[in-house]
């Protein structure tokens, strides 16, 4: 929609979007005000002090390095494995054609379409049932069976976008298929992979219900949020993990962000 | 140019593995689409749909009452069950529940997706995209804590009351029957909060990409018709806009529907739908009931879709 | 000698689309070959056939005595210049151009050297360091013929390559690629839907309608003697005479292919052919006149030199020709 005319907008609207962005923002600079407040025991606002404290503590403490080291080891490989999975699919579904596209596409939708308590239970109830023991890898393999959506989504839009005639010309000019791939195809959809993969890796850093499921006695850095939640019993350092976890999620966005809005210059030049 | 020959008019393959492997795979395109694909099918066909479909297939057993051991025999009663007074109350409040976080996200989010589809140039196009993604993409856990430390007796909600002299409204506001509580973080109030803050941000993409493809010269040729805003609004921009507002509310209602996690940590003792789930499986160990509750969702969820389908809504995700 | 491109009875079908069908077909070597015809009539099909993106579904194909069945285009000395140029947008005009030669394992410097003289070829010099999207439309043109050139093809395909250019820089390429091709020698295969275009540039041209080949032949072959009834209306330049007029003539066939220069109107000679009728239009056009006669039911155009008197619309006219002009074809 362009707008030609009229430049601004009404006031009403003005402040309504403002106000709305506004309520989507304020909770999360409330999170980075109380990870310095001094007060221990409650919520109090307007914090009674501001202190830097809680930050040498939270350093020492091991639980949670090892609930951020979990994490960050589960993200990683739960993004390598959908890095794979999403590409091969997204290259299927966008190089060929072949009846059962829609049903592809479904296929790897629904593990984010469905709420993740169905996907956390049937995964559980299936561990069960073949006696896997819970471990780091079944947090792992739920972790990568909804992340692939996300691979798969950045991939498909750029796949579509590298027309069929670039892969033919390269062919044409005597490239095979692993040079045209090499040459051609990766240079093309390497910032939406990379985009694709920042997002898996928030997603898995995050998530917490499918992991409440397959995950045993280890505890990711959500779980050991969740438990603080119930149960608070160090405010101060929940506060500081709060903060950390924001900071780290927002990273892969802002660079995913940035990715793909150069890659989409990038792609769409040669139209 | 000269250095180079004139070459043959058929070329051998490359040396090497490489080399004849691209042969075979440009000769076999079926070989090649098996390779892609089946890596991805196999993992979610197996792990995926395999869990699922093993998950649904329980809900038609039943639990021992005596031993606590799963029957396997095929019965219904499961199901009798899960319409039983208590639990059929669990699924009503849910379902209402999502139905009015859904209402009021639509109702927040209209305006900011408005105002980014057609007022938002340049630098504040990409301030507004930044300014919806960070809160949709943040940690969920945080956002909810967040909500926590907000709605804490001793937090930032009341103190703004305090402040304004309104605390009277507030305690009124807790003393009404059902939304109200002992405080706004154990009422309903405060879960239907928590739920329109986090899921909320799901529905402006999908509207802000509906209302991106209306002309805006449809807008401007409405009121030089003479019509006022509001017949601009209902008759033009609403309908052109409604099928994001479906698509979003697809999201929204579903991931109110199979929330538990947010219900637990601020709201009342009284359960919904992902409570029950948890607690059927956890505590109760009760599999099968369970498992009959996750398909009230996948259900509800499959005629909504096929709803949004026909309304075109597909086109706006 | 043997041909750059054989086809022999070769069939392209696509489910029930019969995009190519039963196509016998020799192009030699050094030839200017272009592919005329509507749009949908199995033009590109060919040209992909010749390239290796599509295998025939029956038939044989050859390229310089080689058999090109289960030939993959990346083994074949064939190039294209695409409709829509598909250069690489993430790399640079050099790049583009030396990408073949990079792929084939040549090294820098000498990849670099071939890349800037084929830039230069195609009056491009200077703009190896640009990216396509930098570029005009009509320069992407030049730089896909380049990519294309610097393999030294042994046959080279382009696809419609001029149908997005404006007309100005239409004619001038034209001009180009014919010598182009000439300096070069190498075998053109030129897919367009433009007659004139093909007239004016092609040695030989086969137009093409349901994927079939009509009419194979010269330029002078297919504008003055067309075939078949498809050929002439497509050419757009001959009356095609039905079976009755024909027989009013004294000439027996199914039809006739008359082109308008070749008709008088008025005077006729004792061995001329002549038909009676009426005008029913006409219109100048610079140096002729375009007149419209009906002659029995039969709309018959003429093209009457300027100097001529025209007559009236409505004028009861006599149309001479010389039996020689009179093409018969095989078909109604
Ligand atoms: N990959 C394909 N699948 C199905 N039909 C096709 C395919 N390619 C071409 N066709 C059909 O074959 C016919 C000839 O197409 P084409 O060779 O592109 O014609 P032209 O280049 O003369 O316009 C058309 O009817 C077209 O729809
Ligand atoms: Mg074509």
């Amino acid at each position: 929609m362009r707008s030609d005319r009229s430049a601004s907008a009404p006031l009403g609207l003005k402040i309504a979007a403002i106000g709305g962005l506004l309520f989507l923002h304020i909770p999360i600079l409330l999170i980075f005000l109380y990870a310095f407040t001094t007060e221990e025991k409650s919520y109090q606002f307007p914090p009674p002090g501001l202190t830097l404290q809680w930050f040498a503590v939270t350093w020492n403490r091991p639980d949670v390095w090892a609930a951020l080291t979990l994490s960050v080891k589960v993200a990683t490989i739960a993004t390598a494995i959908a890095l794979v999975l999403g590409t091969l699919c997204a290259a299927a579904v966008s190089q060929t054609r072949f009846f059962g596209r829609e049903t592809i596409s479904l296929l790897v939708i629904l593990p984010i379409a469905l709420p993740g308590i169905i996907t956390g239970i049937a995964l559980r109830s299936a561990f069960s049932m073949a006696d896997i023991p819970f471990s780091f890898w079944t947090i792992v393999l739920g972790h990568a069976t909804f992340c692939i959506v996300v691979v798969y989504n950045n991939a498909v839009a750029r796949f579509r976008r590298v027309s069929g005639s670039l892969i033919e010309a390269s062919m044409d000019l005597g490239a095979d298929g692993f040079q045209t791939f090499r040459h051609i195809i990766l240079p093309n959809i390497g910032t939406a992979l990379l985009a694709g993969g920042m997002l898996a890796f928030a997603l898995s850093f995050d998530e917490v219900i499918v992991t409440t499921f397959t995950g045993g006695q280890q505890s990711t850095l959500p779980i050991w949020m969740l438990e603080e939640l119930i149960r608070p019993r160090q405010r101060p350092v929940t506060n500081v993990v709060a903060m950390v976890v924001m900071l780290v999620t927002f990273l892969p966005i802002l660079a995913a962000y940035y990715l793909t809005r150069d890659g989409d210059q990038i792609a769409g030049a040669g139209k | 140019m000269s250095a180079l020959a004139t070459p043959a008019a058929i070329t051998p393959n490359r040396p090497g593995l490489t080399g004849r492997l691209s042969d075979f795979l440009w000769k076999h395109p079926h070989v090649l689409l098996a390779i892609l694909l089946g890596p991805p099918v196999l993992w979610l066909g197996i792990i995926y749909l395999g869990s699922l479909f093993a998950l649904l297939l329980q809900s038609f057993f039943s639990i021992d009452d005596f031993s606590g051991l799963i029957n396997y025999e095929f019965t219904l009663s499961t199901y009798k069950q899960l319409l039983s007074d208590a639990n059929f109350d669990i699924i009503v409040r849910t379902i209402t529940m999502a139905a009015v976080v859904t209402i009021f996200s639509a109702l927040i989010a209209f305006p900011i997706a408005y105002y980014a589809a057609r007022y938002a140039k340049g630098k504040w196009k990409a301030v507004f995209y930044l300014g919806i993604m960070l809160p949709l993409w943040s940690s969920y856990l945080v956002k909810i804590y967040a909500w926590k430390l907000i709605l804490a007796k001793e937090g930032i909600l009341t103190w703004a009351f305090a402040k304004l002299h309104l605390l009277w409204l507030l305690d009124a506001w807790l003393a009404l029957p059902i939304i109200g509580g002992n405080s706004l973080s154990v009422s309903y109030t405060g879960t239907f909060l928590v739920f329109v803050y986090v899921w909320m941000p799901f529905m402006i993409l999908p509207i802000q990409a509906a209302l991106e493809r209306v002309p805006g010269n449809l807008i401007e040729a409405s009121s030089d018709l003479g019509g006022t805003p509001q017949q601009t609004f209902r008759h033009v921009l609403f309908p052109l806009a409604l099928p994001g507002i479906v698509a979003g509310s697809i999201f929204t209602f579903s991931l109110t529907l199979g929330d538990y996690i947010i219900p637990q940590i601020v709201g009342s003792s009284r359960l919904f739908i992902g409570q029950a789930v948890y607690a059927q499986q956890g505590t109760a160990g009760n599999i099968p009931l369970a498992a009959a509750f996750t398909v009230v969702p996948i259900v509800i969820m499959g005629l909504y879709l096929w709803m949004a389908k026909r309304m075109g809504a597909f086109d706006a995700l | 000698m043997t041909a750059a491109v054989l086809f022999e009875n070769v069939s392209r079908h696509f489910g029930a689309v019969k995009a190519v069908d039963a196509v016998d077909l020799e192009i030699a070597a050094g030839e200017f070959f272009a592919m005329l015809g509507p749009s949908g009539s199995g033009k590109t099909t060919c040209l992909r056939l010749m390239a290796g993106f599509e295998q025939p579904t029956g038939g044989h194909i050859e390229i310089f005595g080689e058999t090109a069945e289960g030939v993959p285009p990346y083994r074949r000395s064939v190039n294209t210049v695409f409709q829509d140029y598909a250069l690489f947008p993430h790399l640079s005009i050099l790049d583009n151009v030396a990408y073949g030669l990079m792929v084939k394992g040549i090294g820098k410097d000498e990849r670099r050297k071939a890349a800037e003289d084929a830039l230069a070829m195609v009056k491009l010099p200077g703009y190896g360091q640009r990216r396509p999207g930098q570029l005009s439309g009509g320069q992407r043109q030049r730089v896909a013929l380049a990519r294309a050139l610097v393999n030294k093809p042994k046959v080279l395909l382009l696809d419609e390559p001029l149908g997005a250019l404006d007309l100005k820089l239409r004619e001038q390429m034209q001009e180009e690629l014919k010598s182009l091709q000439k300096s070069l020698g190498i075998t053109f295969v030129f897919v367009t839907h433009d007659q004139g275009e093909a007239l004016s540039m092609a040695d030989r041209i086969a137009v093409f309608n349901d994927g079939k080949i009509q009419q194979l032949g010269t330029p002078e072959d297919i504008y003055k003697r067309p075939q078949t009834r498809f050929v002439a209306d497509f050419v757009g330049s001959s009356n095609v005479l039905s079976s009755a007029t024909c027989a009013r003539l004294g000439v027996p066939a199914k039809a006739a292919s008359l082109r308008p220069e070749a008709i008088a109107i008025g005077t006729s000679w004792a061995e001329q052919l002549s038909l009676p009728g009426t005008v029913t239009a006409r219109s100048f056009l610079g140096a002729t006149n375009r007149v419209s006669v009906d002659c029995a039911g039969e709309k018959i155009i003429v093209a009457s030199p300027a100097a001529m008197p025209v007559p009236d619309i409505g004028a009861e006219v006599q149309l001479a020709f010389s039996r020689n002009d009179l093409h018969l074809m095989e078909e109604a």
